[in-house]
């Protein structure tokens, strides 16, 4: 690099460029919590929602699943599951688990009981009304 | 070693080494079990096997970057450590609370762990990266400002050279991030968008700063080039880092329930994010063929280069390939982003933890270099893992590819389940290109043990 440009001006760039874009990001941070309302579905957000949480995260099922496409990749995504599947259906799949089909991938049984499964599918339906611009592509997750 | 007080850099090492091999054995469980679904189950489900492999990838970089910052700070600060004892004091108290979250995660159901443990308090468990107990949380913050106050105490007695403070910038950062691992709030949205603050801003922010630091202080010591040129080098590495990464965090906003403007914000500031990770590869290159000497330790400096070179490929490249909206749109939560973070954390993060240590441990145990033969191991290990993640990283696209055609944008798209079993065969590779990395991390081990003359250093 040339003679004119110095040490202390490379400093001075990084601390005042440090400084502008973290600010930068902290201005549409706020933004996107006042819009947030809009699109996270916090309508929906009951007791039974953070306790279904609270199983969720408790059962580390996001180390198997993504959620929004976020966690692991090794079984369905399951942010629009209640859609894919309906409530009924994700209770019995939680109840008949491990298939112990040989060889093939397995989930474990958590002996939930009838309320944590009422929780994780209230959970399950709170997340899949957030508006997420239209992801995931089609049902299959 | 310059100073006495260096020394305490080597048990650390020694931990992140032990603490890697570890990591990868489970990598290689998890490599089988996505194709034999039911191996160890139900005595180590997935789950468990992937907590463990992902936090010891964690926790073994942390040893690895604070053994570097107790080698590294004192010599650029020309002074004796402010507390050797508080630094040996917090490398066991740090070893026994990871050695126990590790078997807590293994031994005791996750659920009874989390109750056992004060998640009912404060509940932080159950999300990636950041599922161990709050003890262990709130110990890793513990040690952290203990450890951030020694060092920083040290660089305060001494001289303040550009690298100490970039360092130390980053360091300071990486514990301020964790501290949104605390925060977990109902709202699913905020909960993911403050879950960033830690892993993105880890990765793509502070923890560039650490690697920039590590990559100059070692550049510095083998190739012998003027300290200014460097300096000048590091601070326009690190600007580019921060000014492109801060605002690209936006790249994970694009599909999670914020607002959509993220997806132009994310993907313009993100597309620039390579920038800095090129310029540590030309910076690499440069400083080695601008050098001075001929440094007695060829590996150290073929890790240096190797860092350069595969952290662009992994973060810069990789990252590339999925970073722009339209997309990420199909590509989000698939093995295109596995392939990813497997490439770009062990190209950036792990081989410049790697490359610092290739460096200091020969100092640390009383030479330059290790013999010629140690180091024909050594640089024997180097290519076998490279070569090795090479191939996992390819074999993971090419099942990336097809999952997203077949899953999603095809026609008629095929259920998940449906889709992995197709691309079995992809999977069976990565796990045999996984006991190839595996070998050569046993190379790597092995290197350590090999005796003989130390090189003499030759003139350049
Ligand atoms: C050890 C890994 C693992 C864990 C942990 C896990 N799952 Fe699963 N899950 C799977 C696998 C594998 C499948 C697909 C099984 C099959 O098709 O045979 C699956 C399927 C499902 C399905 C059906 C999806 C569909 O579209 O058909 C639901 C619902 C589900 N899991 C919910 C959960 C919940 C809720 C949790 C946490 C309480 C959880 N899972 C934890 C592995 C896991
Ligand atoms: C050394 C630096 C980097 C490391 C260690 C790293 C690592 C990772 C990891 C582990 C993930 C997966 C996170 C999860 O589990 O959800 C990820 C996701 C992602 N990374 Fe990186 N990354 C780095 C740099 C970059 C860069 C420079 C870019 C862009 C150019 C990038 C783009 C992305 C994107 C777009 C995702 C989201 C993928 C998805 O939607 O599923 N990364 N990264
Ligand atoms: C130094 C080498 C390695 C590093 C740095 C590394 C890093 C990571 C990271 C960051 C994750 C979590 C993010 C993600 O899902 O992509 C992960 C998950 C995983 N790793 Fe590794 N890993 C390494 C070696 C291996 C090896 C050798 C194997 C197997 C052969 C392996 C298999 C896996 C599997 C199967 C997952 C889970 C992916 C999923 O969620 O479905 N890893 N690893
Ligand atoms: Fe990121």
């Amino acid at each position: 690099m040339s003679g004119t440009f110095t040490k202390a001006m490379a400093r001075n760039v990084f601390y005042g460029g440090t400084v502008f874009f973290f600010l930068l990001f902290l201005a549409l941070t706020f933004d996107s919590m006042q819009g947030l309302p809009k699109t996270d579905n916090r309508a929906a957000i009951t007791p039974a929602v953070a306790a279904g949480k609270h199983v969720w995260e408790t059962r580390n099922c996001l180390g198997c699943h993504t959620l929004l496409g976020e966690g692991a990749y090794y079984a369905p995504e399951l942010g629009n599951v209640y859609v894919r599947r309906g409530p009924e259906f994700i209770k019995a799949w939680m109840q008949s688990m491990p298939t112990n089909t040989p060889g093939r991938r397995q989930m474990p049984q958590f002996n939930l009981t009838e309320k944590e499964l009422d929780d994780l599918v209230e959970f399950l339906k709170y997340t899949s009304g957030i508006d997420t611009q239209n992801w995931p592509p089609n049902i299959e997750g | 070693m310059k100073y006495k007080s260096q020394a305490v850099a080597m048990p650390y090492f020694i931990a992140a080494i032990g603490l890697f091999v570890g990591q990868i054995l489970f990598g290689l469980v998890l490599g089988l079990q996505y194709v034999v679904g039911d191996f160890l189950f139900p005595s180590i489900p997935f789950n468990i096997a992937r907590m463990v492999h992902t936090n010891l990838l964690i926790v073994w970089l942390l040893f690895g970057f604070m053994g570097s910052a107790y080698y590294l700070v004192p010599e650029e600060a020309e002074t004796e450590l402010y507390s050797p004892k508080l630094a040996l004091g917090l490398f066991w108290i740090f070893l026994a609370a990871g050695a126990l979250t590790i078997l807590g995660y293994l031994f005791v159901d996750y659920n009874t762990l989390a109750s056992a443990t004060g998640n009912d308090i404060l509940a932080t468990m159950g999300r990636e990266f950041l599922e161990q107990p709050l003890l262990t949380k709130i110990g890793i913050v513990v040690v952290a400002l203990a450890f951030l106050f020694n060092i920083s105490m040290t660089m305060l007695k001494g001289r303040k050279t550009v690298i100490n403070i970039v360092l130390l910038l980053g360091l300071w950062g990486l514990a301020v991030f964790f501290l949104f691992s605390f925060y977990n709030p109902t709202n699913l949205v905020m909960d993911k968008f403050y879950w960033w603050w830690v892993v993105h801003l880890w990765v793509e922010g502070v923890w560039e700063l650490i690697m920039a630091a590590l990559l100059a202080f070692v550049l510095i010591k083998v190739t012998g080039v003027d300290r200014e040129v460097i300096e000048k080098w590091l601070y326009v590495i690190i600007t580019l880092a921060l000014v492109t990464g801060i605002i690209g965090t936006g790249h994970h906003y694009f599909w999670i329930g914020t607002p959509a403007y993220w997806q132009w914000w994310g993907s313009i500031f993100s597309a620039l994010e390579p920038i800095p990770f090129f310029a540590m590869t030309v910076f690499a290159f440069n400083m080695v063929n601008r050098r001075r000497r001929e440094h007695p330790n060829r590996a150290a400096v073929l890790w240096a280069l190797g860092t350069g070179v595969m952290a662009f490929l992994g973060a810069g490249v990789w990252g590339f390939l999925h970073t722009l909206a339209p997309v990420n749109y199909y590509t989000h939560g698939s093995q295109i982003t596995a392939a990813h973070g497997h490439m770009a954390f062990y190209g950036a993060y792990v081989m410049v933890v790697i490359t610092i240590m290739s460096y200091a441990m020969p100092i640390l145990r009383g030479r330059q270099a290790n013999s010629n033969k140690a180091q024909v191991v050594e640089m024997w290990s180097f290519w076998i893992m490279t070569i090795s993640m090479v191939f996992i990283t390819l074999f993971l696209t090419g099942a990336g590819i097809l999952q997203v055609w077949l899953q999603r944008v095809s026609e008629d798209p095929m259920p998940f389940m449906m889709v992995q079993d197709q691309i079995a065969l992809f999977y069976w590779m990565r796990l045999w290109s996984g006991v190839g990395f595996a070998t050569g991390l046993v190379l790597y081990v092995v290197s350590f043990f090999i005796k003989g003359k130390e090189p003499e250093a030759a003139a350049a």
